[in-house]
C-alpha cells in the first residue's frame, strides 16, 4: 500500500518537511512575542460563525489557530467544551467538514491552522486520508491528546508525506525517558499540559508548567508551548518567561457562547496584550 | 510494519500455539494504549505493580485467602436437569459466580486490584458501574480496605439500578451520576477517567472490565481467570470429562474472558460469547459490538465497537445496564478474528425467556446479563437437536454439556423484570389516588 511512499518514515523530526507551526511561533518569536494558540472547536455554534469566530481570533494576535473537531467521547475536555462539541454533533456536525473550515480560515489569516482531534475520528477515516485532505485545506498539522508516540507509527508517516506537523503532548507526569521520545517525534512545537487535569480555565497558571517546559526543552524540543488553565494576558505574560507559546481554548469557547465571533476577537486582542516580551538586556 | 487499513475488520487472522496468557499490550492488532500522555506514568506504575504482585508469594497468598474467606471462592458448579431439560440429551452447569460476596463476578478483579492499589499507596478508589455490580465490590473492597470510593454512573442506571446505587452509599462510597452523553456506562468512564487525570497521585482507577488501555484487559483477565480454572476442574470432576461449550454473556467481556481463559487451549470446547442483542441488531437499538463488526479505539483500546461513518460513538441499548457497553475488550476482538471463540447477538425477549426459565425451574434469579448467557446455551442446544446430535435417546453419559457462567444474581433487576413480565401489583381503584397509580404503572419495560 504504502510502496509508493517517496520517503523512509521517520521517527525522528524531519527537516526537509516545511512546518507551517515553526514558521508562525518563529514569526511571534522574532518580533519579541509570545506566540498565541487559540483554540475553537469545528461547527461552533454553527459551522459560518466556527470560521467568523476563528478568524476573527487569527486577525487580533493569534499566531497559531487550533480547530478541535467535536467527539462523543472527549475525555481530556472540561465542562465548557464539552457542553459546545455536543451541541455540534447534536446538530449533525460531519467530520469532514472540518477541512472546509480550515481552508477558509487559512485564506482569510496568516496564522497557522492545526486540528485537534481524539484519534478515532483520524482512524475512521483512514489516517492516510484524514492527512492528505488536512493538507490540501491548507492546515498545519494535528494535535492529538489521545494518541501517543507508540501508538503512532502511521500517523508519522502519513506526516512525513503530507508536510503535517505532529504536536504531541508532555505532561507533568511525563518520565524524563518519555519527555525525549515526545520531543523527538513532534514537530512544530511540542504541547506542555500545565497540569494533571482538563481542559478549563483556572485562576492560576499551575507551578507545574514551568518544569514541564523546562523537561522538554531540556529534551532538545526548540518550542514548547503550555496549555490547560491558560485564560488571561497575565497568565500568557509569566508563561512566556520560560515557554515559546501559550494555548487558550475554555476562556476562548465561553467568550463565542456568550457573545459570538465578535467576543472571540476581543477576547484574542485583550489576550495578544500579553504576548509581548520585557524587552531584555 | 503498519496497516493502511487499521479500522476495518480483519476477520481469520491465523494464530498458532496456546491462547491461554497473552500478556498484552496487543491482542493480535487490538489493544494498545490510546490514553492522553497525563496517564502514562499510571498505567506504568499499575503495570510495574501488577507484574511484581504476580511473582510475589505474599500477594498471591493475601488474593487467595480473601478469595477464599471473604469472597465465598471456590464458587459452585450446580448441574440444572429442569432448565435443561427443554432440550432432552444435554447437560447444563451454571458456575455461580452469583454466589460470591456481593453477588457477581466483579468482586474477583476488585479485591486483587484494590490490593495492587495499596501496595501502590494509594488511599482512594474510582470507578465506573453500568449497573451497579462493579461499582458495589469496588464500594465493598474500599470499605474493608478504608479507603476513599467515588463511582461514576450514568443517570440513565442510576435511575433502573437504584437499589445498587443504595447499596454503594450504605458501603460509605460517593455516587455521582453522569448527566453528559448517553448517561449510561460508556459516559461514566469518560467521567472516570477525567477525574484520574487530575487525581492520579492519590487514587487508582478500578476499571471494571477487561477493556481500557494497557495493562488493564489482561490484569482483569488475570484476576477473573480463577472462574475458568475452578470451573474447569469442576465439570471434569462431576461428569469426568471436558464440556462442549462454555456461554458467557458479553458486555466489556470480563466474566467472560474469564472463564473462556480456563479453556482456551482445549480445542473441543466450545466458547460463546453471548452479545446483548437488545430490541434486534436491525433496530440499531442493541450493544453487539462484534456482531456489528467495526474495529476502531475507544477508551484507550483499539477494539470492535460501535460507532457511525465518522467514528463517533453510538449509543447501546439493552435491557441490562451492565451489557449496555457500546464496545468490547480487546482479547474478545482478537478471539473472534481467529475463530477461537463465536459471539453471536441474543435480544430482549430470548434473554428474558432464559431468565424466567430459570427462576421457575431451578429457584435460581439469575441476573439479567447472565440470562444472555443461560438464552445462547438453549439456542446452542436446540441447534444440536435441530442437527439431530442430541435426542431424548440419547444413551446416559454420551449427553452433551454446557457450562453456563453465571455472573451475578438478579436481586438487581427484580424491578425490571417485574416490568418486563407485568408482575407488579394492580394499580389501585381511581379513588387511591393518581400518584400511586402512575408509580404503580409499568412504564414501557423495553425503554
Amino acid at each position: 500500500m504504502s510502496a509508493s511512499t517517496p520517503q523512509d518514515t521517520s521517527r525522528t523530526q524531519d527537516s526537509s518537511v516545511r512546518s507551517l507551526t515553526t514558521e508562525a511561533i518563529e514569526r511571534a518569536r522574532a518580533a519579541g512575542r509570545t506566540a498565541l494558540i487559540g483554540y475553537l472547536p469545528a461547527g461552533y455554534p454553527t459551522v459560518e460563525d466556527s470560521i467568523e469566530a476563528a478568524v476573527e481570533l487569527g486577525r487580533n494576535g493569534a499566531d497559531v489557530i487550533e480547530i478541535g473537531i467535536p467527539y462523543s467521547d472527549p475525555v481530556m475536555d472540561g465542562p465548557v467544551i464539552q457542553a459546545a462539541t455536543s451541541q455540534v454533533l447534536a446538530d449533525g456536525f460531519r467530520v469532514d467538514q472540518v477541512f472546509e473550515i480550515v481552508r477558509a480560515v487559512t485564506e482569510r489569516t496568516d496564522a497557522a491552522v492545526v486540528v485537534m482531534t481524539y484519534w478515532n475520528l483520524v482512524g475512521r477515516m483512514g489516517v492516510d486520508a484524514f492527512a492528505r485532505r488536512l493538507a490540501e485545506a491548507g492546515g498545519a498539522g494535528i494535535v492529538t491528546p489521545d494518541l501517543v508516540p507508540e501508538e503512532a507509527e502511521e500517523w508519522f508517516a502519513a506526516s512525513d508525506r503530507y508536510g503535517l506537523d505532529r504536536i504531541f503532548l508532555t505532561a507533568p507526569s511525563s518520565t524524563p525517558e518519555r519527555v525525549r521520545l515526545i520531543t523527538e517525534v513532534s514537530r512544530g512545537f511540542v504541547y506542555g499540559v500545565s497540569v494533571m487535569g482538563v481542559t478549563g480555565a483556572r485562576d492560576q497558571v499551575s507551578n507545574a508548567a514551568e518544569s514541564v517546559v523546562a523537561a522538554a526543552h531540556e529534551a532538545g524540543a526548540p518550542r514548547v508551548c503550555v496549555g490547560l488553565g491558560v485564560s488571561r494576558p497575565e497568565h500568557i505574560r509569566e508563561i512566556g518567561r520560560y515557554a515559546d507559546g501559550a494555548i487558550v481554548g475554555t476562556a476562548l469557547v465561553a467568550a463565542l457562547r456568550d457573545g459570538g465571533p465578535a467576543a472571540v476577537g476581543r477576547l484574542a486582542a485583550d489576550l495578544a496584550r500579553g504576548t509581548q516580551r520585557e524587552a531584555t538586556a | 510494519m503498519t496497516d493502511s487499513t487499521p479500522f476495518t475488520q480483519q476477520p481469520d487472522l491465523q494464530h498458532d500455539g496456546p491462547y491461554q496468557g497473552q500478556q498484552g499490550p496487543y491482542f493480535g492488532p487490538y489493544g494498545g494504549r490510546w490514553m492522553p500522555e497525563s496517564l502514562i506514568a499510571a498505567l506504568d506504575e499499575v503495570d510495574r505493580t501488577f507484574q511484581q504482585a504476580q511473582e510475589d508469594p505474599e500477594f498471591i497468598s493475601e488474593l487467595e485467602s480473601l478469595y477464599a474467606d471473604y469472597v465465598n471462592r471456590p464458587s459452585l458448579l450446580t448441574e440444572v436437569p429442569r432448565f435443561a431439560a427443554a432440550v432432552p440429551g444435554v447437560r447444563i452447569f451454571l458456575k455461580r459466580e452469583d454466589l460470591n460476596h456481593t453477588g457477581s463476578h466483579k468482586i474477583n478483579n476488585v479485591i486483587g486490584q484494590a490490593l495492587l492499589a495499596r501496595r501502590m499507596g494509594k488511599i482512594r478508589l474510582i470507578a465506573e458501574t453500568g449497573a451497579g455490580q462493579h461499582g458495589v465490590a469496588t464500594a465493598t473492597a474500599a470499605a474493608l480496605f478504608g479507603m476513599e470510593c467515588t463511582v461514576y454512573m450514568g443517570e440513565a442506571d442510576t435511575q433502573r439500578q437504584a437499589l445498587n446505587v443504595a447499596r454503594m452509599r450504605l458501603l460509605g462510597a460517593e455516587v455521582v451520576p453522569v448527566t453528559v452523553g448517553a448517561r449510561t456506562l460508556k459516559d461514566a468512564i469518560n467521567e472516570a477517567l477525567r477525574d484520574w487525570v487530575a487525581s492520579v497521585e492519590t487514587t487508582h482507577y478500578l476499571l471494571g472490565t477487561v477493556t481500557g488501555p494497557a495493562p488493564f484487559p489482561a490484569m482483569v483477565r488475570w484476576f477473573h481467570r480463577v472462574i475458568g480454572e475452578e470451573a474447569r476442574a469442576q465439570v471434569l470432576a462431576q461428569t469426568g470429562r471436558l464440556p462442549d461449550a462454555v456461554m458467557a454473556c458479553v458486555g466489556g467481556g470480563s466474566n467472560a474472558m474469564g472463564i473462556f481463559h480456563g479453556f482456551l487451549d482445549d480445542p473441543e470446547v466450545q466458547l460463546y460469547g453471548l452479545e446483548a442483542g437488545g430490541e434486534g441488531m436491525d433496530t440499531g437499538r442493541h450493544a453487539a459490538s462484534i456482531t456489528l463488526g467495526r474495529t476502531g479505539v475507544l477508551h484507550g483500546a483499539r477494539t470492535y465497537l460501535m460507532q457511525n461513518e465518522d467514528g463517533q460513538t453510538i449509543d447501546s441499548h439493552s435491557i441490562s445496564a451492565g451489557l449496555d457497553y457500546p464496545a468490547v475488550g480487546p482479547e474478545h476482538a482478537w478471539l473472534h478474528d481467529t475463530g477461537r471463540a463465536i459471539y453471536e447477538p441474543v435480544n430482549d425477549d430470548e434473554c428474558m425467556s432464559a431468565f424466567e426459565r430459570l427462576c421457575r425451574t431451578e429457584g435460581i434469579i439469575p441476573a439479567i446479563e447472565s440470562s444472555h448467557a443461560l438464552a445462547g446455551a438453549l439456542r446452542l442446544a436446540r441447534r444440536w437437536a435441530d442437527a439431530g446430535e442430541v435426542s431424548a435417546d440419547t444413551p446416559s453419559g454420551q449427553e452433551r454439556i454446557i457450562v453456563v457462567n453465571l455472573s451475578g444474581r438478579g436481586d438487581k433487576d427484580v424491578s425490571t423484570a417485574a416490568k418486563w413480565f407485568d408482575m407488579l401489583p394492580d394499580a389501585p381503584t381511581p379513588e387511591g389516588g393518581d400518584a400511586a397509580a402512575v408509580a404503580a404503572r409499568p412504564e414501557g419495560a423495553q425503554d
